[in-house]
């Protein structure tokens, strides 16, 4: 027999782990999203490591997944990395987020460059969380991103399209955003535990108190007025050098 | 009083070897062509034989391969007064003489310590820059100057030792004028002490009033008269490459050393530097000219060089370099970032400027920039890259992605809410009158989609509540 290994490492390194029996360590990094946590061996994001973020198109709720995490980060001292973002971030949807837009820096990098300055954002310590929006990379490219993510002990998400799904990734948590037929999160792997195999129901859009709710996800513009949004306030946007026309909903 | 004084016995030496990488024997020559004599070598010149006042005739036939440089007093000048400036960090008070800097540090010291705190720094950043040097302190600038050249590392606090440590000294190295010196040794006169003994009178008639005002300066009870150094407002600095270059990679180096210089400099003179530019020169008077800007003024050698590496990558030389030139014209003052006692970054974090201009360096000076809104409702107008300070929260939902121009968007569509009228712009030629609606696609995206007043057909897709 070689040398003893002590479980406790073994167990630590979350290399091997024991089903369900023990609850692992409580991570500082809570998602905002209250399933998301329950389900997630860490009650949150990993920490210092990579998650990828798998999507079958743009613009159905992977922000509002980590907003709430930059809503909490951007409070901090350390600035929010976006590194080609697919379009141009709203300064004011962000902002209605909670989001402190004082810490959230934006770097423009052509294709070549995206990975590249992932990594050196990722490494440097000074980020908190860097997101990066790379159109090709591959598993060791990934692999270099969550070294760094551990070098300078930050966050990082990766979005990429849905179709990677079949590749193998060294991220520690993969989660896959799916709009249909109801808006949920399938957490594909997850270090430190088992994936569940349901998928997590997930409500991207606000909904305001209230609201005469037809369809089951229709969102609502949380006005002062509560009637989903066919009758705003007049005077604010007349003040604004808006003219508003109350116009019947064409349903 | 308490002056400082730094011999550079090998600066001439010293210039040429600090921005070598390699280790080949290497001597100045000077003096008329057809006597050529060796006025200083490297260790490895030395190892094989030459020595400082050596024919170079002689020295070939010493050794086979050897570079010879001739001496540029223009040049051992020059970095005389470069290393005046680094000085120039520890006082206000900065003199130069004949291959030496002195300088006063007794003001200095509630700021930088004791002497001891002060010399180790001094060495370790004279040595850090390449140049050998003695050090010694005494109450006048001339006896720190003797004392250093006859041992390293003297410190004479109080006059009364610095007249004792004097008397001792051999009147060769005294720095007294040399037809005295001379004269005095054949009347058997060896050291300072004696001299000193002499009666004033008789000295004056012998050898004029010269070498009574020398003894004066020397022991404090003249003014010593020195001319301050005052530091140039300017950078233009010049190395000549010793062979031609023509890969970006072999000139690392020197830029290394250029950088690290104009960071020494710019800490003498509490200063930072925004915008510089690099040339490289071509033959022919033909130079490419590279500027570097940053974002906020700098002064860390390291920030100074990622940033020229950066942009110098970006280069595609015409032709070899010859030599290298470093202009800065505007040097703004310097305020170091704040940072917390309790900071939440890791111990071996990369300041986040450092991060910064990296990036900048590699992807275009706009390509890291922040967001911030406006209050202007028009979406094309509502944000830009200057923050505003503003608290303002508009109540109606906004997306999270903005397309930066509208696009027509297809398809099958559910209204979710709307609409929301922008009818505003007509003052300034970019009116807008448009119906905002949140629909879902098919494929159950959230958009933030517009049509003409009243028609809900020909939608324009111009956000996604991602």
């Amino acid at each position: 027999m070689g040398t003893v290994v002590a479980l406790s490492n073994l167990l630590e390194a979350r290399q091997v782990w024991r089903g369900r029996s023990t609850a692992p360590v409580e991570g500082g990094q809570p998602t905002g999203w209250l399933m998301l946590d329950a389900v997630l061996p860490a009650h949150g994001w990993p920490e210092a490591s990579l998650t990828e973020i798998l999507l079958p198109a743009d613009g159905i709720g992977e922000l509002r997944l980590v907003l709430p995490t930059l809503a909490r980060l951007t409070q901090g001292q350390r600035p929010v990395m976006l590194i080609a973002p697919p379009y141009a971030p709203c300064a004011m949807g962000w902002r209605q987020q909670g989001v402190s837009l004082q810490r959230v820096e934006i770097v423009d990098a052509d294709e070549k460059h995206v990975l590249w300055a992932a990594e050196q954002c990722l490494r440097s310590g000074s980020c908190a969380a860097v997101l990066a929006w790379p159109q090709q990379a591959d598993d060791r490219s990934l692999r270099r991103l969550q070294v760094a993510a551990d070098t300078g002990r930050a966050l990082a998400f990766v979005f990429r399209d849905r179709r990677y799904l079949a590749n193998a990734s060294p991220a520690a948590l993969r989660l896959e955003l799916a709009a249909w037929p109801q808006p949920s999160i399938w957490v594909r792997k997850c270090r430190g535990g088992n994936a569940p195999t349901q998928a997590i129901p997930f409500e991207p859009h606000i909904k305001a108190p209230g609201c005469r709710d037809k369809a089951p996800h229709t969102a609502v513009i949380p006005t002062k007025a509560d009637t989903c949004g066919e009758q705003m306030d007049m005077l604010e946007f007349e003040e604004r050098g808006i003219r508003f026309l109350p116009i019947s909903r064409g349903e | 009083m308490l002056w400082v004084c730094i011999t550079l016995p090998h600066l001439a030496l010293d210039g040429v070897l600090r921005r070598r990488s390699d280790d080949v024997p290497l001597v100045l020559v000077d003096g008329p062509a057809n006597a050529r004599c060796v006025v200083a070598a490297n260790a490895s010149a030395q190892d094989a034989g030459l020595y400082v006042g050596q024919r170079l005739t002689a020295a070939q036939a010493l050794l086979a391969q050897f570079e010879a440089m001739p001496y540029d007093a223009a040049e051992a000048d020059r970095w005389q007064r470069f290393l005046a400036g680094v000085a120039y960090r520890y006082s206000s008070q900065v003199a130069l003489l004949p291959q030496a800097i002195v300088l006063e540090i007794s003001r200095s010291r509630s700021l930088l310590g004791e002497w001891q705190t002060i010399e180790r720094s001094l060495r370790s950043d004279l040595s850090a820059l390449g140049f050998r040097h003695d050090i010694a302190a005494a109450p006048t600038p001339h006896a720190a100057q003797v004392l250093a050249s006859i041992k390293d590392g003297q410190a004479v606090l109080t006059r009364e030792v610095m007249q004792r440590a004097l008397e001792a000294v051999p009147l060769v190295k005294s720095h007294l004028p040399e037809h005295a010196v001379d004269a005095l040794s054949r009347m058997g006169i060896r050291r300072l002490g004696q001299l000193l003994c002499m009666p004033r009178d008789g000295l004056q008639r012998r050898f004029g009033a010269e070498l009574l005002q020398t003894i004066d300066r020397l022991l404090g009870d003249a003014p010593a008269g020195l001319e301050l150094y005052v530091p140039p407002d300017a950078v233009d600095w010049r190395i000549e490459l010793s062979h031609e270059v023509e890969n970006i990679a072999a000139l690392v180096f020197p830029i290394k050393r250029m950088t690290s210089d104009l960071a020494a400099y710019l800490s003498g003179r509490d200063g930072g530097v925004q915008r510089f530019a690099l040339q490289l020169e071509h033959r022919g008077g033909k130079a490419t000219e590279v500027p570097v800007g940053m974002l906020l003024p700098e002064r860390d050698a390291n920030v100074l060089f990622e940033a020229t590496r950066g942009r110098l990558e970006q280069v595609q030389l015409p032709a070899p370099v010859l030599s290298l030139r470093l202009m800065a014209n505007d040097l703004p003052g310097f305020v170091p970032a704040g940072r917390d006692l309790f900071d939440e970054r890791p111990a071996n974090a990369l300041p986040f400027e450092q991060l910064r201009e990296r990036l900048r360096a590699r992807l275009g000076d706009r390509a890291v920039y922040r967001w911030g809104a406006t209050i202007d409702p028009r979406p094309e107008h509502s944000q830009c890259t200057t923050i505003l300070d503003d608290n303002f929260i508009e109540p109606r939902t906004r997306p999270t992605w903005l397309l930066p121009k509208p696009i027509p968007l297809r398809g099958m569509l559910r209204i979710l809410a709307g609409p929301e009228r922008i009818e505003t712009g007509w003052w300034d030629g970019d009116a807008v009158r448009r119906d905002y609606y949140i629909v879902e696609t098919e494929q159950g995206q959230r958009a933030w989609v517009y049509c003409a007043p009243d028609e809900q057909c020909g939608w324009m897709l111009h956000g996604w509540f991602a």
